[in-house]
């Protein structure tokens, strides 16, 4: 399955400045260690030491929160779209 | 999803207010009722920053009638690049008053209330209460989970936007019709790992493309209007010029919020490892100019990103950004027979990179209390501060 990831501002050092990069996967654990392997360094800021999703960075499939789906084993049907959206604080 | 109106209407308008209003009078949805209900509204606007500033012209214009302002803040030149309610004589000036003079020239039926002091756990319920909405433009984590925290004790719907460089995010948080802003992100970030607007910059305009939404939401629930933004998260991408809205739901693990907490030790502002790395290892930027002035052989380490350093840069200073030093990278860049030492902007990064460099076993190695900004202020004045 290929999908887009849309890549927030502060995670784009690790993408080239790249905002939307494709990554293989049939779950969200796929896609992530996809993006891992293009992009070394970038899943430890979306993931911590266990492996679970950090509490400050959201993970969507869509437009839903996979916290409120099946995490890291939600099911990424092909052409969907990931969005990685992290707590900034800026005002 | 609609709600009930937030506000009770006033009694009356004035004729100079019917005047003043026309452009919402006639638009069926407001009417007389929608500005009565924003007449009688009190609207608590914390941080008269980037988003506080569009933001609390248009309440003002939009003829809320009470602006409460909660700022301890001076303005600085930096600011003006966004901060659109201060102007160049109100340098120097604390920000809650020059809002206030600015508000009174938009709209002289305003009230404006001031609180200058420092939002904290001690005062925040005792300043929000009796206010119908607060809306929230700083610049912190610990300030978002305390406002937070408050509104969903008190049940005030609490308006949030947050901006970083070109992206935007904004949402309106209301605990008794829908998520809190814990049930979007349950924990701050660790102290250094997103960086402040300070260290990242900000496009001014963005402040005006978020605050404008933020009003508008806070409008509608005064008004008891549309649809409003509870439950749903806008991100702005204002390079891709995209809106892109997701669902936020209540966070069936979330704990419940019972009181207010120690917000500063909750989120950090330097982590553990940094203070305990720079407790006897942090030198003036005086000290860092004696020893250039005494030819001691020391190696000076810029940890900024390079386009800081173009903007200003201490002489005979290496750059290798921080980043580099969290990867180990930067280790092979440096002699090991010489001492080290490290700055940036103001201190927090260089405290962060000189934790890992100790880590890395070198142990002798320094950081400049105050960065670049102390080295402009207390060294070479000459030089531009960002």
């Amino acid at each position: 399955m290929s999908v887009s990831v849309r890549v927030p501002t502060i995670l784009r050092t690790y993408t080239k400045d790249a905002a939307e990069v494709t990554a293989e996967g049939d779950t969200l654990k796929a896609v992530l260690a996809d993006l891992e392997a293009n992009y070394p360094g970038i899943q430890a800021r979306i993931l911590d030491d266990s492996g679970k999703v950090r509490r400050f960075v959201n993970v969507y499939v869509g437009d839903e929160d996979v916290r409120f789906a099946d995490g890291l084993d939600t099911v990424i049907a092909d052409g969907s779209q990931v969005s990685i959206i992290p707590a900034v604080a800026g005002g | 999803m609609s709600l009930p109106p937030l506000v009770e209407p006033a009694d009356e308008l004035t004729v100079d207010e019917v005047r003043r209003y026309s452009r919402h009078l006639i638009i069926p949805d407001v009417g007389m009722d929608g500005q009565k209900r924003l007449k009688n509204a009190k609207v608590l606007v914390v941080g008269a920053g980037g988003l506080g500033s569009p933001a609390l012209l248009y309440l003002a214009a939009a003829g809320v009638g009470t602006l409460g302002i909660i700022d301890f803040d001076v303005v600085d030149e930096s600011n003006l690049q966004r901060q659109v309610i201060h102007g160049q004589s109100d340098v120097g000036k604390p920000k809650a008053e020059s809002a206030r003079e600015s508000i009174e020239e938009v709209n002289p039926y305003t009230t404006v209330v001031l609180h200058k002091e420092r939002l904290d756990s001690s005062n925040a319920l005792e300043i929000f209460d009796g206010y119908d909405l607060v809306l929230d433009g700083t610049d912190n984590f610990a300030t978002r989970y305390l406002v937070n925290d408050a509104c969903v004790l008190l049940n005030i719907p609490y308006v949030w936007g947050s901006i970083f460089r070109f992206d935007g995010q904004v949402s309106v948080f209301w605990n008794e019709h829908g998520p809190n802003y814990r049930d979007l992100y349950p924990e701050p970030p660790p102290p250094g790992m997103v960086p402040s607007c300070a260290e990242g910059g900000v496009l001014g305009v963005l402040c005006a493309s978020i605050g404008s939404v933020m009003v508008n939401e806070a409008i509608k629930l005064i008004a008891g209007i549309g649809d409003p933004l509870v439950g749903r998260l806008m991100i702005f991408d204002a390079l891709e010029m995209t809106w892109k809205t997701v669902k936020v739901r209540k966070d069936p693990e979330g704990e419940p919020i019972t009181g207010l907490i120690d917000y500063e030790e909750f989120c950090g502002t330097v982590s553990d490892e940094a203070q305990e790395a720079a407790a006897d290892s942090t030198i003036t930027a005086r000290e860092l100019k004696e020893k250039m002035d005494n030819g001691e052989d020391f190696y000076l380490v810029d940890v900024r990103e390079k386009h800081e350093y173009d903007i200003v840069n201490i002489p005979g200073s290496v750059l290798i950004p921080k980043g580099e030093f969290l990867n180990g990278e930067a280790f092979g860049k440096l002699p090991q027979d010489k001492q080290v030492v490290l700055h940036c902007k103001s201190g927090q990064r260089s405290a962060e990179a000189l934790s890992a460099l100790k880590g890395a076993g070198f142990g002798d190695a320094v950081h400049v209390g105050g960065g670049v900004l102390a080295w402009v202020n207390q060294v070479d004045p000459s030089l531009p501060a960002y």
